[in-house]
């Protein structure tokens, strides 16, 4: 089937099967590799995107289902020679030990902190139960978050 | 890993996919949000032939107060539930049990009638549902129909919906702000509920249970004992009357049933609170 998916501001018209899901689609038809499967059955969370600027796993959505919507993922955070301030605060807080959770756990914070703007450590662990650090790196993570929370504009 | 192939029908309208329904009915499933029918097709646990996309019909999203309950549209998101003033007012206990759901994500695409009509006693807004006496909307070939949530859930994964009717909308009595308290149990974050139950206290107590049977399932034997002048600590002791709790790796019947009576004391104890 054809469908049209405004992903990270880019118009993008594919061809797909039916049953393909949202992150096979970004990663093979968009080529965009940032967004990585994880668990693959909607546990870690390190699929996760913005659709319509809120975060959903895209290992747990048809590609069919985002049609004529817009994604966001990791790549079109920011421009190419910056970084957004929740990436920054990522880097600034050293957020990440492997790194493989990391594009999930920026997305799912750009999402948390949209709705909870001025969120409470609490806030933050349980906006974010929905993605694993297999490193367990959660201490950093949340700090990162507050301080990205803290420094919006 | 992938789905196994099925034609794809997105829906314009509900008599789309009652239209739909009634051309493939048994070979079709709706999909909603997608949260609890995805992972089993990736599973290949459901093998739909066609998947008729109910996703679209904004026209079923939405909380209106009905005048003596709140009608919540079957395609109402958990985040619209989660965030809803007037649930909040008018009937708390669903909007806190939404909250309760899976993780953001999750609630971001799951649906109110996606949860129901996908029957699972381990989820959360069923047993709700069961404790507030709600009434589940249907509408099919032969038009519309009401059914109790009592009469709602028949077996594991089975509702009383018929293959070709459309779950359309829920009628919450309003219950307001408090008087309620749910325990969900889990061992991880964004689990199921090893056991969850949910109190509703006005005027009457109804208890419901997460998990312990095939279906969501009333504490029948709480309510009782409440009705006759018990207290909390005795009336609890009756939590796994009439339960028949499943066994799986988080634990077994006898602690499902142990964890049936604390944790309704615990929510009997809150929501009179």
């Amino acid at each position: 089937m054809d469908i049209s998916i405004t992903v990270n501001g880019e118009a993008q018209r594919h061809d797909v099967e039916a049953r393909t899901l949202l992150v096979h689609y970004l990663r093979e038809a968009c080529r965009l590799t940032g967004t990585k499967v994880g668990c693959d059955t909607s546990s870690c969370g390190a699929c996760t995107v913005l659709v319509d600027g809120e975060s959903v796993k895209s290992c747990t959505m048809l590609a069919a289902q985002a049609d004529g919507h817009a994604v966001t993922t990791i790549e079109g955070l920011a421009p190419d020679d910056g970084l957004h301030p929740v990436q920054a605060a990522f880097q600034a807080n050293h957020a990440l030990q492997c790194g493989f959770c990391t594009a999930g756990m920026v997305m799912a914070t750009v999402s948390l902190v949209d709705e909870i703007p001025d969120p409470t450590e609490r806030d933050v662990r349980l906006g974010l139960e929905g993605n694993l650090c297999r490193c367990t790196g959660y201490h950093n993570i949340v700090r990162a978050v507050l301080a990205a929370a803290a420094d919006r504009p | 890993m992938i789905p196994a192939a099925f034609d794809y029908v997105r829906a314009a309208s509900a008599d789309e996919a009652l239209a739909a329904l009634a051309e493939r009915g048994d070979d079709a499933k709706l999909l909603a949000g997608g949260m609890s029918l995805l992972p089993l097709m990736k599973l290949r646990l459901a093998t739909p032939a066609v998947l008729v996309d109910v996703g679209r019909l904004a026209d079923l999203s939405y909380i209106r107060d009905g005048g003596d309950h709140v009608a919540v549209g079957a395609l109402t998101r958990h985040r619209d539930l989660e965030t809803s003033d007037l649930l909040g007012t008018q009937c708390g206990v669903l909007r806190a049990v939404a909250s309760q759901v899976g993780d953001n994500q999750v609630r971001h695409r799951g649906t109110l009638g996606g949860s129901l009509a996908h029957g699972d006693p381990a989820s959360d807004l069923p047993a709700a549902l069961l404790a507030l006496d709600a009434t589940v909307v249907a509408r099919g070939p032969g038009g519309e129909r009401t059914v109790a949530a009592a009469d709602f859930f028949v077996g594991f994964l089975e509702t009383a919906l018929a293959p070709d009717e459309l779950l359309t909308e829920i009628r919450v009595p309003k219950t307001g702000a408090g008087g309620f308290n749910y325990q969900k149990f889990n061992r991880r974050a964004q689990d199921w509920a090893t056991v969850g139950a949910v109190a509703v206290r006005n005027g009457t107590t109804r208890v419901a249970l997460v998990n312990m049977g095939t279906t969501p399932l009333r504490a029948a034997g709480v309510e009782a004992a409440l009705a006759g002048g018990a207290s909390i600590a005795d009336a609890a002791e009756q939590a796994a009357e009439g339960t028949e709790p499943p066994s799986d790796l988080n634990a077994s019947p006898e602690y499902r049933e142990h964890l049936a009576r604390v944790l309704v004391r615990r929510a009997l104890t809150e929501a009179q609170a």
